[in-house]
């Protein structure tokens, strides 16, 4: 999968849980969180959602890892 | 399933605990005892900051590490007792110097930062009262909050003040300073710089006669049918925060404590600032939200000896693959207790299992302003129990019925959990709304809300809400002041909200949906609503789910049935239905 694929889902995804803000507006190395104001739960489910679609294992443990877009892409890019 | 009691050893604890027998310690508890403790003002009085604050910089433990904050960047900062008794009198005196006068209200909107704790400190030596909101509330609860609070000043951030606040002002005229934690340079006249106004403030502030009784802390919290009522705390209740700290919490002098919980809500301001002050202790803040691994490196490196968190928190962690202490060093950890909503029996044994300790939950709320039921360091758990109440308090259960209420004596039985009223952090008010205040008291009990039973041997155990009221994430969020934010999009012509069980967050708020006659009920309208309804409220209070329906149950006077809406969502019996409305 190209990185510009992979990016189109994070962002599909994410608009998905925070429908109101425009994540194409996201820079790379800001705080997904913060800066979408998606709380800790919203997260796990993005997280869950992204597992089901991509069918990548993302252990609890490594939640910290994906904190910016660029984060994750490095994180899942290897992986799909 | 049952599970067993876990049994204590005294004998195998490395402190030994405070209370070391229960009965006893109720016993032999009186609040003048407690009091006796606390130092009192020099000319009389009593001020929670000084308690917490000026008695201990004025002292032997000066240099004690007070508060050691992680900044999410990696940064620590290191505050001792004598620079919090300065940060908190330098705020004391910007607050004197703007013209705040004793009992106006001071709101605080922001991230878990050093200057949140001044504030909440200067505030209080101010005699002003001291308002913390959740940082990811939307602009709608802000507003409602502060608006209701009759807030004269607010301290916050600039991103904050920019994304929810900053287009309220018109409709806050009582609203007259702004304070940014992180602006270097005023924005004008009344958005002003705290750095800067902090840096021109005295370091010496004489705190201003104190009666127990005058009011320090305003918490709101969320309400059944209106918006959400703020409880009104007293300088008093410190002898709670002290009594609890010592005879729940366990606090030691050389203890570091870390209370997981946000300033935003009683938990993180009783136990995340008062508690471990008023004993003198180290307490930990970390700036950063919930990360499993970030979480056991705290543990670890910070050497925690006791930890408060919750239920939603340790369940993220039980779905951490592993055993946590092949990865982490937790031996400094000797008591863990939670609190926000019941902690499951899996929860309490997979602590014992995979931590060493098993946990203790405990029971109270914005009300009580304090622990009120508790598990203790040396009393078996029993799984799943919210444990026995403290000493000072008497709870117990009782029905209502047509002359007030009556108590129920057999044990297992289902009914409310009620107070007897008296204790020092018991809420002064609802404020500005006397007849709901004086609704929470019955035949001289307070009624807690709470469904509960107590055992044959004394301990409780919660069975649910006896209202509408949705807990969710260990916050509670009340369905009107959603269903009101979702009637306000074009397409809605009713909404129902209600808390749908979740194995991670307790219940999440789920929204039941009517649209108005020209709207199709699709995913983009779904999406477009939550949209709509998280700008407003913001993620902590927006449903997370939201189904579209034909119509909502009601009763003959066209009140939503929230419950059936919850029965139906459940596939539970749909109980007694002689009020509801045939459609």
């Amino acid at each position: 999968m190209s990185e510009a694929e992979l990016k189109t889902i994070l962002l599909d995804g994410l608009r998905k849980i925070a429908p109101e803000a425009d994540p194409t507006t996201l820079r790379g190395d800001q705080n997904i969180r913060e800066t979408l104001d998606i709380d800790s739960f919203d997260f796990l489910s993005f997280l869950i959602a992204l597992h089901d679609k991509l069918g990548v294992e993302i252990p609890e443990a490594d939640y910290g890892k994906l904190s910016t877009l660029d984060a994750m892409l490095r994180y899942l890019g290897p992986k799909v | 399933m049952s599970f067993d009691p876990i049994r204590k050893d005294l004998q195998a604890l490395r402190v030994t605990p405070h209370l070391v027998d229960h009965e006893q310690a109720r016993a032999a508890h009186s609040w003048e005892a407690v009091r006796a403790e606390l130092q009192g003002l020099p000319g009389g009085g009593l001020n929670l900051a000084h308690e917490a604050v000026d008695r201990h910089a004025s002292g032997a433990r000066a240099d004690h590490l007070a508060l050691r904050w992680l900044g999410k960047d990696g940064t620590v900062r290191d505050l001792s007792y004598a620079d919090m008794a300065q940060g908190s009198t330098r705020f004391a005196n910007v607050l004197r110097a703007l013209g705040v006068a004793k009992g106006e209200r001071v709101f605080a909107l922001m991230g878990r930062v050093p200057e949140l704790y001044f504030a909440a400190l200067g505030t209080l030596k101010n005699v002003s009262v001291f308002c913390p909101l959740f940082s990811q509330f939307g602009p709608e609860p802000v507003w409602q909050r502060l608006n209701r609070g009759d807030a004269k000043v607010l301290v916050t951030t600039q991103v904050l003040y920019e994304k929810k606040v900053a287009a309220l002002r018109e409709r806050l005229p009582a609203l007259q300073f702004i304070l940014l934690a992180d602006a270097e340079d005023d924005l004008d006249a009344t958005v002003r710089s705290l750095p800067r106004l902090m840096a021109a403030a005295s370091d010496t502030f004489t705190i201003p006669p104190t009666s127990p009784e005058d009011m320090a802390l305003l918490h709101f919290t969320s309400g059944t049918t209106g918006m959400p009522k703020g409880a009104v705390h007293v300088h008093q209740a410190a002898l709670t925060h002290f009594a609890t700290g010592r005879y729940v919490l366990d606090l030691h002098p050389e203890d570091v404590f870390w209370c997981t919980a946000d300033p935003g809500w009683v938990t993180g301001t009783s136990y995340g600032i008062f508690a471990p002050f008023l004993h003198g202790v180290t307490n930990l803040v970390d700036e950063a939200d919930f990360d499993a691994e970030r979480w056991y490196r705290i543990l670890e490196q910070q050497k925690v000896t006791v930890w408060y968190t919750a239920p939603t928190a340790i369940r993220r962690l039980m779905r951490v693959p592993g055993e946590p202490r092949a990865q982490h060093d937790l031996s400094a950890l000797r008591l863990i207790h939670s609190v926000g909503e019941p902690l499951n029996p899996e929860a309490v044994v997979w602590g014992q299992r995979a931590l060493g300790l098993p946990i203790h939950d405990n029971w109270w709320q914005t009300e009580t302003g304090g622990i009120m039921i508790a598990n203790y360091a040396a009393m078996d758990i029993r799984p799943g129990s919210m444990g026995k109440p403290l000493p000072g308090i008497d709870a117990v259960i009782v029905k209502r019925g047509e002359h007030g209420i009556e108590e129920i004596t057999q044990p297992d039985v289902e009914g409310e959990l009620a107070l007897k009223p008296g204790w020092p952090s018991m809420f002064r008010a609802y404020l500005h709304d006397e007849a709901r205040y004086a609704k929470c008291f019955v035949n001289g009990w307070y009624l807690s809300g709470d469904l509960a039973k107590r055992d044959a041997d004394g301990y409780f155990w919660f069975v649910g809400r006896a209202d509408d009221i949705i807990k969710t994430s260990g916050h509670m969020v009340g369905p009107f002041e959603v269903e009101s934010a979702l009637m306000e999009h074009p397409a809605v012509a009713e909404a129902g909200v209600i808390g749908k069980p979740d194995p991670l967050i307790g219940e999440l708020v789920k929204a039941f949906v009517v649209l108005k006659p020209g709207n199709a009920a699709n995913d983009e309208l779904r999406l477009d609503l939550i949209g709509f309804a998280r700008k407003r409220l913001g993620p902590a209070v927006a449903p997370k789910e939201i189904a579209f329906v034909e119509s909502l149950p009601k009763t003959r006077s066209g009140k939503i049935m929230r419950r059936l809406l919850k029965s139906r969502e459940l596939g539970l019996p749909e109980g007694d239905l002689s009020t509801l409305e045939n459609d």
